[in-house]
């Protein structure tokens, strides 16, 4: 196992956000976290992240406890995250928001080489490597947010909503880059309310309600489940 | 004269950007108002005023050591009366960088009493001719001296490495330590930086009108933050702008014979300028954070 979330209890001020959200993420796989508006999604990445402290409960990754490190040492020990909504650097520059990407890493050919795959993974953003992050579309924000993630060369990826505001076609290829980033040794943990295509490229996946994980299974198994493809496919 | 009335504005103006550029940075990264930041100044004119007297040394050595010693002393003013309240009210900050300047005010007091102190000559008071203007040689070194410190500041907030987390960090705060950003390290930085830029301006200053105080902090700071949020506060080229703008409206005003009001001409600019710019003169339109 390379993560381990367990028990993991997260409030702001009196919302109780999270109360007790166990899950795990074993090396290679793609897993899944789905679940309405205010579930806790958001919340369970940014804790694993470390930019929010849990009141409650562990999370482990190869050893260490994650919930007592800050965001920077948790970057560096290899997880990685694009966050909800993107949250490009609007005033930096394309090549700019990718150097900040690498910040934990030293070594300039490596981190060369970083760039370069890329740039091979998405075109775009070497034709636009100079124009300001601000001035992207939508869909190129995206792509510059996961490039930027993939700078740190990291062992795991977290996504929140990436197909967030797109069009279905660039929804589909940005999944098939995910998937792709998977295939080349990255572990994804991927937040989606577009669960349809969340279970459809994920091993395992887990349905949070209010805070809590009600299902979890493996990712085609759920698919067929009776209460999921209600609640969330939106089939009745 | 209207050109001679220039130079002197430039002169003090470059002085005020110079105080201005450390409120706005800090601003940019963690939205308080240093309001110690005055009295980082007035203890680098004191530094400068100390390397001069007790030691004997030339101006090269006393603004290089009067910024050292500043950097260090708002490394850590952060660490002591900020950091700790990073999680609270923004009020809380307020109070305790209020309380941080009245502490280090009546410090200094302490230590070398309430009156001002002369600062010795270290520039001859050479005077040169340029058509009709006159600059003498301190002014000159005023120029100069403030040029290049921002032109460093600029290549390092452009091409240096914690630069660039600077810029991150003022865009995002929690996306730039999502990139492995130490964001305690790049507020220190930031204060080490500005802290060092108002202690130039110090010694400048000091040089300039032959003496420092204790109090010399209070106006100076006050303006110098005037200059900040009428550039548009957390915009660098703003406060350098904004600096120089209100140094030369002031010599202008002065000359214009309202040298009784001097101190207010900043304050009414600002009103001025926020009527018709609320976000200052380089500012960006308001953008709520999610
Ligand atoms: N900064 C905050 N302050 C207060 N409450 C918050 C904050 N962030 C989230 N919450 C609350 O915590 C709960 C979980 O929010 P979270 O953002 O984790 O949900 P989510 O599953 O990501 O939802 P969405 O699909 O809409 O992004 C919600 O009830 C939300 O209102
Ligand atoms: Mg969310």
């Amino acid at each position: 196992m390379l993560m381990e979330v367990n028990d993991l209890h997260v409030s702001y001020g009196a919302i109780r956000a999270l109360t007790g959200i166990s899950c795990t993420l074993d090396k290679g796989e793609i897993v899944a976290l789905i679940g309405a508006n205010g579930a806790g999604k958001t919340t369970t990445l940014r804790t694993i992240s470390g930019l929010i402290k849990p009141a409650k409960g562990s999370i482990t990754f190869k050893n260490m406890d994650l919930t007592k490190m800050p965001p920077h040492k948790i970057v560096a020990a290899g997880i990685s995250q694009v966050p909800e909504g993107r949250r490009v650097f609007p005033d930096m520059s394309v090549m700019e928001n990718l150097e900040m990407g690498a910040y934990t890493r030293k070594d300039k050919g490596e981190i060369k080489e970083s760039l370069n795959n890329v740039f091979k993974r998405f075109p775009r953003l070497e034709e636009r490597k100079h124009q300001l992050a601000g001035t992207l579309s939508g869909g190129e924000q995206q792509m510059l947010a996961m490039g930027r993630a993939l700078m740190s060369k990291p062992e795991v990826m977290l996504l929140d909503e990436p197909s967030m505001g797109l069009a279905p076609m660039l929804v589909k290829e940005i999944f098939e880059i995910i998937r792709d980033i998977n295939k080349t040794g990255t572990t994804i943990m991927l937040v989606e309310q577009n669960a349809h295509m969340a279970l459809s490229i994920a091993d395992r996946a887990y349905v949070l309600e209010t805070g809590e994980v009600v299902l979890s299974g493996q990712a085609k198994e759920l698919a067929n489940n009776e209460q999921v493809r209600k609640a969330y496919l939106g089939e009745d | 004269m209207f050109e001679q009335q220039i130079i002197n504005g430039l002169t003090l103006g470059s002085v005020y950007a110079l105080i201005a550029l450390g409120y706005t940075m800090v601003y940019g990264i963690i939205q308080l108002i240093n309001f110690a930041h005055g009295e980082i100044y007035m203890i680098g004119a004191f530094a400068g005023v100390t390397m001069v007297t007790m030691l004997g040394q030339g101006f090269f050595v006393s603004i290089t050591v009067a910024m050292l010693v500043c950097m260090v002393l708002g490394v850590v003013l952060e660490r002591v009366a900020y950091r700790p309240l990073r999680k609270s009210t923004r009020l809380a900050a307020l109070i305790s960088a209020i309380g941080a300047s009245i502490f280090l005010q009546n410090a200094m007091m302490l230590w070398k009493g309430p009156q001002p102190v002369g600062f010795p000559q270290v520039i001859n008071d050479a005077i040169y001719h340029i058509g009709p203007i006159e600059v003498s040689k301190v002014q000159l070194i005023i120029l100069a001296t403030s040029a290049i410190l921002m032109a460093v500041l600029n290549y390092i907030i452009k091409y240096v490495k914690i630069g660039k987390a600077m810029r991150a960090a003022s865009q995002d705060y929690d996306t730039a330590s999502l990139m492995g950003i130490n964001i305690n390290r790049v507020i220190s930085f930031t204060f080490a930086i500005g802290s060092a830029l108002a202690a130039a301006a110090g010694v400048l200053v000091g040089m300039y009108f032959n003496s420092v105080a204790p109090l010399m902090g209070v106006m100076a700071g006050l303006k110098a933050f005037c200059a900040a949020v009428l550039g548009g506060i957390g915009s660098i080229p703003g406060a350098m702008l904004g600096g120089i703008f209100l140094g030369v409206a002031e010599t202008m005003g002065i000359a214009a014979g309202f040298s009784t009001y001097k101190d207010a001409i900043a304050f009414t600019l600002l009103i001025i300028v926020l009527l018709f710019k609320p976000t200052g003169l380089l500012g960006k339109p308001i953008q709520r954070k999610v």
